[in-house]
């Protein structure tokens, strides 16, 4: 190590540890505040039932939680091929004028906060799903504006794999007189692996941890849905409604809601970096 | 190449090092300047009813009150009862009397509201009476045509999540508990009810009236039905006519502050009364 190196570790280490600490504190204090409500889960009861109602002590998370994996599951289905056609045909359709163009207008759309989309499935997507089936406010209505969310954050993603391709993959493809579309499928795409999961579990942390939008247009119903058209609650929504107010052995439980979100978020990390680890040669 | 990283790297360093000395100053500054020329802080939370008269007097207060800050956030009455217990705000919003098992509080009623049924503004009905409420609201009526309105149409309840106001209230009228009201969607104020039902033709909730003629008469596609055969308007709450009438109520844990005990007088002024009206609520008598 060269002694110009040192001030340069030397904040890298503060800072490290500074933001590990912080984080390190939150996860403590959810953890912390969830003991309360625990005893109550191990009696095997409640976790998992369905029935959320403060009124009578019933704290059951099975529905939210369910209604969480659902509306992430079916956002990043949508959001994910149609990030990836969006970044193909930026890359290797689109005349070379509108690929920045292109760019900017997702950059752009990335930066818009959630709570507008969520203002807009509200007075927008909403009444148009009601037409179709009552009552509007539903999962898919949440799947719909989280995928509109997150396929910006993908696409970007995906669109720094493809450009970071070295041009000789294209070149020895002209040379070898293979056609554009099958040099995207048999190439490129093969050669954006680490880009995919990498963008994949970003979408998915993203649709995970969002509150606003969900809250706004699911219906905030604590139910397992028999229909993609029926409402749900997520577990962020829930924690959003109660905890201003919520005491005691509530709270707790909205902490519990906390911590399951934690740990989900951490296996989607665990998860994108195994699948990473076998794509190794791409 | 070596010496070019190590180059960069140094200049970065020193970057660094201003950046983080730069706010490390701030943040000194700010302790230090902390308690002499700050403004007194007032914070007011609950209620989403109360919220927007809070504001409005707020800033008409501190326009003469130059030394005075008050904050203003929502998240149910059950909140602004809880932050003023705990002393996490100075000021509790309420929109409904306190309950047996909230005590230790002070309470002021700045001015009179009701909860009114809305509907969207194509729906032809012109009353609900209770009992057809009470079915709509434990889902025995699923369908428009069971309560005299148009048949064909499904009837999409909206309700309030727990701890509004509005919901224990509602729900207290029809005699019902309120984790046993059924609804097919859940909503936190009384915006996001409102814009819901202007969004659905078929859907029905309730909100405070205040803010339903204010939404109303701004545009939103909203009806307010008439309750008992009274009609929704402050004229019925003043006189007290109206079936469901609440106090909007300012909480506090005694002894309230210097500042807290001052704004609640000019709170209760005759002279802000214009405020009240201009919101469609009642002054308090």
């Amino acid at each position: 190590m060269k002694r110009r190196d040192a001030p340069l570790l030397f904040f890298s280490a503060i800072s490290a540890g500074l933001v590990g600490a912080a984080l390190l504190t939150i996860v403590a204090v959810v953890a912390f505040e969830s003991r309360e409500a625990l005893p109550g889960m191990e009696g095997g009861a409640s976790l998992f039932d369905s029935e959320w109602d403060p009124y009578s002590s019933n704290f059951g998370m099975g529905a939210m939680l369910l209604a969480s994996l659902l509306l992430t599951a079916g956002a990043v289905v949508v959001a994910v091929p149609a990030a990836l056609l969006v970044a193909i045909s930026t890359n290797y359709y689109l005349p070379s004028v509108l690929r920045g163009p292109a760019r900017r207008v997702m950059e752009l759309a990335s930066g818009i906060p959630s709570v507008v989309y969520g203002l807009w499935g509200l007075t927008v997507l909403v009444p148009l799903l009601s037409q179709w089936q009552q009552p509007g406010t539903s999962l898919l209505a949440g799947v719909i504006a989280l995928a509109l969310m997150i396929i910006p954050t993908v696409m970007l993603v995906l669109d720094a794999g493809f450009r970071a391709l070295p041009s000789h993959h294209w070149e020895n493809a002209l040379a070898l007189g293979i056609r554009r579309g099958r040099f995207v499928l048999a190439v490129a795409l093969p050669a954006v692996t680490r880009s995919l999961t990498t963008g994949v579990s970003l979408g998915t942390a993203r649709a995970l941890g969002e509150t606003m939008v969900v809250l706004m247009v699911t219906g905030n119903l604590v139910q397992i849905p028999g229909s993609v058209f029926e409402p749900v609650r997520a577990l962020t929504a829930n924690i959003a409604l109660e905890m201003g107010y919520a005491m005691d052995i509530h709270r707790s439980a909205l902490y519990v809601g906390g911590f399951l979100l934690l740990l989900l978020s951490m296996t989607i990390v665990v998860i994108s970096h195994w699948v990473a680890g076998r794509y190794r040669h791409a | 190449m070596n010496t070019h990283v190590e180059f960069i790297g140094c200049r970065g360093v020193r970057m660094l090092f201003l950046l983080m000395a730069g706010v490390v100053a701030l943040l000194f500054n700010g302790i230090l300047h902390a308690e002499e020329d700050q403004p007194v802080r007032l914070l007011a939370t609950g209620s989403s009813t109360v919220a927007p008269l809070m504001t409005i007097m707020a800033q008409r207060y501190e326009k003469s009150n130059p030394g005075i800050r008050i904050d203003v956030q929502t998240g149910g009455s059950s909140r602004g009862v809880a932050d003023a217990y705990r002393g996490v705000a100075d000021i509790g919003m309420v929109s409904r009397p306190l309950g047996p098992r909230e005590k230790g509080l002070e309470v002021q009623t700045v001015a009179l509201d009701g909860v009114t049924v809305i509907v969207h503004r194509d729906n032809p009905i012109s009353g609900l009476d209770k009992e057809q409420l009470v079915r709509i609201y434990t889902g025995k009526a699923v369908e428009w045509g069971e309560v005299g309105g148009p048949s064909g149409h499904a009837l999409v309840a909206v309700s309030k999540s727990a701890g509004h106001s509005t919901l224990a209230l509602f729900a207290a009228y029809l005699g019902l508990k309120p984790g046993r009201l059924v609804a097919r969607a859940i909503v936190g104020d009384n915006q996001q009810a409102i814009k819901t039902v202007a969004g659905n033709p078929n859907a029905i909730g309730y909100v405070s009236i205040g803010a339903a003629r204010q939404a109303r008469d701004d545009g939103e596609a909203i009806r307010l039905l008439p309750l008992d055969g009274v009609p929704a308007t402050p004229e019925a709450v003043a006189r007290g006519d109206f079936p469901l009438s609440r106090p909007l109520n300012v909480v506090y844990r005694p002894p309230a502050s210097k500042a807290v005990r001052d704004f609640l007088v000019f709170a209760r002024d005759p002279d802000q009364h214009d405020l009240i009206r201009s919101l469609d609520f009642v002054p308090a008598p």
